[in-house]
Parts: C-alpha cells; structure tokens; sequence
C-alpha cells in the first residue's frame, strides 16, 4: 500500500440541529481511486466537501501529509474538486475556464497554452479552446470541468458525482475514461457516488456510507463478496436477505431448513442476516434441490433471466442464463461458499436498510 | 367575416396606439413650430431648441440631472447588487419578507414618497439641495436594481464562486473575477433602468429639491406656471427621446440576457 496522504480524524458534522457526519474516520492513500458511496444523505458529499474546504468540521480534524489543514481555506489547498453541476464560469471560452488557476498563480504564458493543450488532449476535446461553454454538450462541460481541475496538478482531485447528469452510455464510456486519466496522472482520486455500477467499476477502494457512519470500507470485489452487514448487502447489488439461525460452525438454517456454510465463528443459535447474491441462487431438479419452490415470475434481462421462487413463503431471487417457466417446481441450491453470514445490527443506524 | 374581425383588431390597436402617443406627437411637432401659437403651423424651425441650448440655467438643470442620474444610479447599483446578495443567501421566508419590503417603494405613490422625504429632511434638519435630491433619487432607485440584478443571482450556479476558491482564487478575486461577470448583464440593465427613473423623476425631486436647485423636470415645471414657451416642447421633446433610447436599451440588455439564459440551459 502507498504512504498515507489524508486523515479525516474524528469527523463531526450537523447542519441545523441535524448529524450529518458522527466520528468519521477515513484514511486516504498516495494514487488510491477512494469511492464514498451511499443514498443521498448519507454525509458522502459533506466529506468531500469538508475535505476541499468549503464546510469546517464541528469536530475533528484534517490531517494532509502529516500537516492539519481543518481551518485551511480552499483557494490554499493543493486539492481541486470536479463539481456535480460542472460549475464552468459560462462568461469565458474553454481555454479561458482551464487556465483560471493558472493564472492566478501568475505562470508564464507559454506554459498555461502548453497546459491547455496537454489538458484537452487529456479529456479527448483538442482545438476547443475557443468554443463557448455554453454550447458545449453535458458530457463535453463535465471534461472541460475535469481539464480545469487537474491543470493545477492537485495531489488530490475530488469529483462530487461528476457522471450523475449524463446518460447511460456515456456514463459508462467516461468511467472508462476517467480509470484512464487517473492512470495517467497518477494521482489520488476521490470519487462520490450513489451509483454502485459506478463504484465496483473505478474503484480502488469503497467506502459505504450511511446515515454519517462508514458501514464497510473495502476492495470492490470485498464489498460485493463479503458485505459486513445488511445495509451494505442490500445497497451494493441486488440480494438475498433472509434472516436466519447460525446453528453451530459451517452451518446456518433459513426458515428453519439446514443450509451448510463456510462461516465461523458467529456463536450457537445465535440469530443472524444471512445474504445470497442472485447469481449463486442455483436452480435445479426438485429432488437435487436444498429446498423446493415454484417460480412465480421470470423476466428476460438481456444478458440472463431473473427469475423469482417461492419456497416456504420467502422470494428468492435467481440470475440465470437457463430459464424456468413460471409454474415450475424447482429445487434450490446454494454452494456453502456463496452464503454470507452477518451480524445482527446492533443500533439503530445500522439498521437503515429500508432507507435506499 | 374573418377579414372583418381583422379589420376590428386593428383599428383598435390603431385607437389605443392614438391615445396613447398622440399627445406626445403633438408635443414633438410643436417644438418645431415657427410660431409661438399653438393652433397655427408656422412653419418649420429648430429656433426653440437653439435658444434652449443658449438658456444657461436649463444648462444648469440639464447638468443635475445627468449628474444626478449618474451618481445615483453608479450608487444604487452598488448598494442593490450588495443587497442582493445577501438577500439572495438568505432562508427563503426572510427573504420573501424582505424582498416584500424592498419592492414596496416601487409601488408608494411618489407623492407619498415625496413628502415623505421632505419630512425626514425637515426633521433631520438637513439643508435642501443636490444632496437631498441624490439621497431620494438611490434610495427609489436601489429597489429597480434589485428587481433587476436578483433572478439573476438566484439562477446562477452557487458552486461557481466555490469552484474558483477551489482553484486557489482569494474570496474577493472569485466575487470579481466568476459571480460579477455573471451577473454584470442584469446589473447593466437594473442600472440603465435607475438611470431612467431618475431622470424621469418629477415629483420626488420636486418635495426634495429647495429652493434653488433645478432639474430638467422641476425647471419645466416652474417655466410652466409662468406661462408656456415653445422652448418647454423642445426640452419635453428631448427628455422623451433620451428616455426612450434608455429602455430601448435596456430592453435590449435583458434581451440579450435571456438569449444567453436558454443557451445555457440548451
């Protein structure tokens, strides 16, 4: 793991009476793509924010390379924030909005062309310097806003769901290229999202977030194989939660019918979240099953059928590629692997799954 | 019938169009009427105007109010776009509240408003002159600026002044250099309206003047009561023309305004 670049220690944050953010703490490393996810309100964006400047923390503190920087003002902090809304200064023309920093810094006027040019080149619009923003399309002004950020070589470029007002397709096209960018800079990337996709795609590291609490931090492939709690489970993909019985070691039951596991470690008969993604519900022969169902919807998706089955009056869902008709009796398997089990939240904010 | 109906349309938009201008046509075509009658054509003549121009206290009067329309309107658009802002920062119940009270000036009746400030001054004790005009004329004038300048500064995107901080702008270069440009057009034309209120202005300046200090409204007003001279069209004449360009050009700044408004969105 790279060194250490940003500490949110200790993070505190109310708005009118309201908790935004309860005792954060966040580390943040050297050339790390950092994701905060989470629904709306969940204190992702008040972090960022905190962290560029524009909000003080109630309580808490900034730690930038070792050096507190909470009551540093933003126009002297060596991070630049890609905003949701772009943000451009509409009055000037492209090249006009990239050099703003630049020329603030008072550099020479060669090097701020040479920037320019290097920089939409970078974000794949070269020979726009003289085209007026407003005329740009969404997709065109969220690079212009990317160009404008990272020609002031930030250690850290924050983007506040810099993808949320554009379509399908080219939200995709510019995940794709903004792993790309970060590649090319090779800078620290702190990204806020409420779009999972998003997430699992670009990220180095997920933080899930809810109701001003960090529910997981994790590897993208960690969060989705291995959520810690439902929220998480619930938030990240589509899932499978049932609640159910951790009987002894290797074993859980759901609905009081025996499922063998992989987990330890939980206690005896203790009650737990127990999560199945989709795609390892397998359905097969009634006889071959764990337990027995009938399917009772199945809807073509393009890559795979979601099918939905009813088995001792819970839904559960499955990803297959091989479709049942609906009607049919089905047997349910789940390899022992595929089941996660999770404690039981403990308060009352974990327990905001109902919340997304 | 339809041609009929059309025929209707028009000759009424033709009467409303008479009543409304015909006055001001009269008074244009009598200030280059050689004679001093009113009810006979003499002949055509620009005397009138020359002898306005060769009047050294309607000189006077013209300067005060250019100057003062100068000085209030800079003045009022300063203290407007300063209101604004806070105003525009405010919750949106005090706001209302105190966008209600800013708008109610526009609406007094100036006579109201006149005398008003005539009592204040009274009161005050402050000596009649220029400087009671000016007062009167930013204080009717800031509530035209607002009205002006705050759509605008409602409608501009609140992460622009946070986006130039972020890129290492000091808090009075992002104001000057991101949200002052953004919204100079209706700041130009909240100014060009003051500009023209305070040159239309009778009433206010009459309770505020003194003795003494004329504008060009108040020097016709008191050349009036002594008798009417053909010199009077000719200033009339000329007023309704300046003010006339200044809302053509005001017009056109907040024509341009809007265009520019729906390219942004487009």
């Amino acid at each position: 793991m790279e060194k250490e670049l940003i500490h949110l220690s200790h993070i505190s944050k109310s708005f009118g009476g309201k908790v935004i953010l309860d005792d954060l703490d966040l580390v943040i490393h050297e050339n790390e793509f950092v994701t905060l996810l989470g629904p709306s309100g969940c204190g992702k964006t008040t972090t960022l924010r905190i962290l560029a400047g524009f909000e003080t923390p109630d309580k808490g503190s900034v730690i930038f390379e070792g050096r507190d920087i909470t009551n540093l003002p933003p126009n002297k902090r060596q991070l630049n924030t890609v905003f949701q809304n772009y943000a451009l200064f509409t009055h000037m023309n492209v090249a006009d909005n990239i050099a703003f920093g630049l020329k603030i810094k008072k550099q020479p006027k060669s090097y701020i062309d040479d920037k320019i040019a290097y920089a939409l080149k970078l974000v794949g619009l070269e020979g726009f310097e003289n085209r007026s923003v407003s005329h740009l399309s969404g997709g065109q002004q969220q690079r212009i806003a990317i160009a404008r950020a990272i020609v002031n070589e930030p250690r850290v470029l924050l983007l506040d769901e810099p993808l949320g007002a554009l379509d399908l397709k080219l939200r995709q096209d510019m995940q794709y290229e903004l792993i790309r960018m970060k590649n090319e800079l090779s800078i620290t990337f702190l990204y806020v999202t409420h779009d999972q996709q998003e997430a699992l795609t670009m990220s180095d590291t997920i933080v899930v977030m809810n109701q001003g609490y960090i529910q997981q931090m994790g590897s993208p492939e960690a969060i989705y194989n291995e959520p810690e709690n439902a929220f998480v489970a619930d938030f990240i993909g589509d899932s499978n939660l049932f609640p159910g019985v951790f009987v002894r070691d290797e074993l859980v039951t759901i609905d009081g019918v025996p499922f063998p596991c992989v987990d330890k470690g939980f206690g005896k008969d203790v009650p737990v979240d127990i999560v199945i993604r989709p795609e390892d519900v397998e359905l097969v022969e009634k006889e071959r099953g764990t337990i027995s169902g009938v399917v009772t919807e199945i809807i073509f998706k393009g890559i795979h059928y979601e099918m939905c089955v009813e088995a001792n009056g819970r839904e559960w869902v499955s990803l297959s590629t091989r479709p049942h008709l609906v009607g049919e009796e089905v047997g349910i398997y789940v390899d022992p692997f595929n089941i996660q089990v999770m404690n039981k939240p403990e308060s009352e904010d974990e327990e905001a799954v109902s919340t997304t | 019938m339809k041609k009929k109906t059309n025929g209707l349309k028009k000759l009424y938009i033709g009467l409303i169009f008479v009543f409304m201008y015909a006055p001001i046509a009269l008074l244009i075509i009598q200030s280059f009427n050689k004679s001093k009658s009113r009810g006979r054509w003499g002949g055509f003549t620009l005397q009138w105007y020359a002898s306005l121009f060769q009047d050294a206290s309607i000189g006077e009067a013209f300067t005060n109010t250019i100057l003062l329309a100068l000085l209030s309107s800079v003045i009022s658009v300063v203290l407007g776009t300063m209101a604004c802002i806070c105003i525009g920062r405010m919750k949106k119940q005090t706001r209302t509240l105190m966008m209600g009270i800013t708008n109610i000036p526009m609406l007094n009746a100036d006579i109201v408003t006149g005398v008003s400030f005539m009592l204040l001054f009274l009161t005050l004790r402050i000596q009649f002159g220029f400087g009671t005009i000016l007062l009167a004329h930013i204080t009717f004038n800031i509530p035209y600026v607002i009205l002006s300048v705050m759509p605008r500064y409602r409608e501009l995107n609140p992460h622009i002044y946070e986006a130039a901080l972020d890129l290492g702008a000091s808090p009075a270069y992002a104001f000057f250099h991101t949200v002052l440009p953004e919204i100079m057009p209706a700041i130009l034309s909240g100014g060009l309206m003051a500009f023209t209120m305070s040159i239309d202005d009778f009433i206010i300046t009459h309770f505020t003047a003194g003795a003494g200090v004329h504008t060009l409204s108040t020097k016709i007003y008191s050349e009036v009561k002594l008798g009417i001279k053909p010199e009077m069209y000719a200033l009339s004449a000329m007023i309704f023309i300046t003010v006339l360009v200044l809302l053509c050009l005001v017009n056109r700044v907040q024509g341009d305004l809007d265009l520019k408004a729906k390219e942004a969105r487009a």
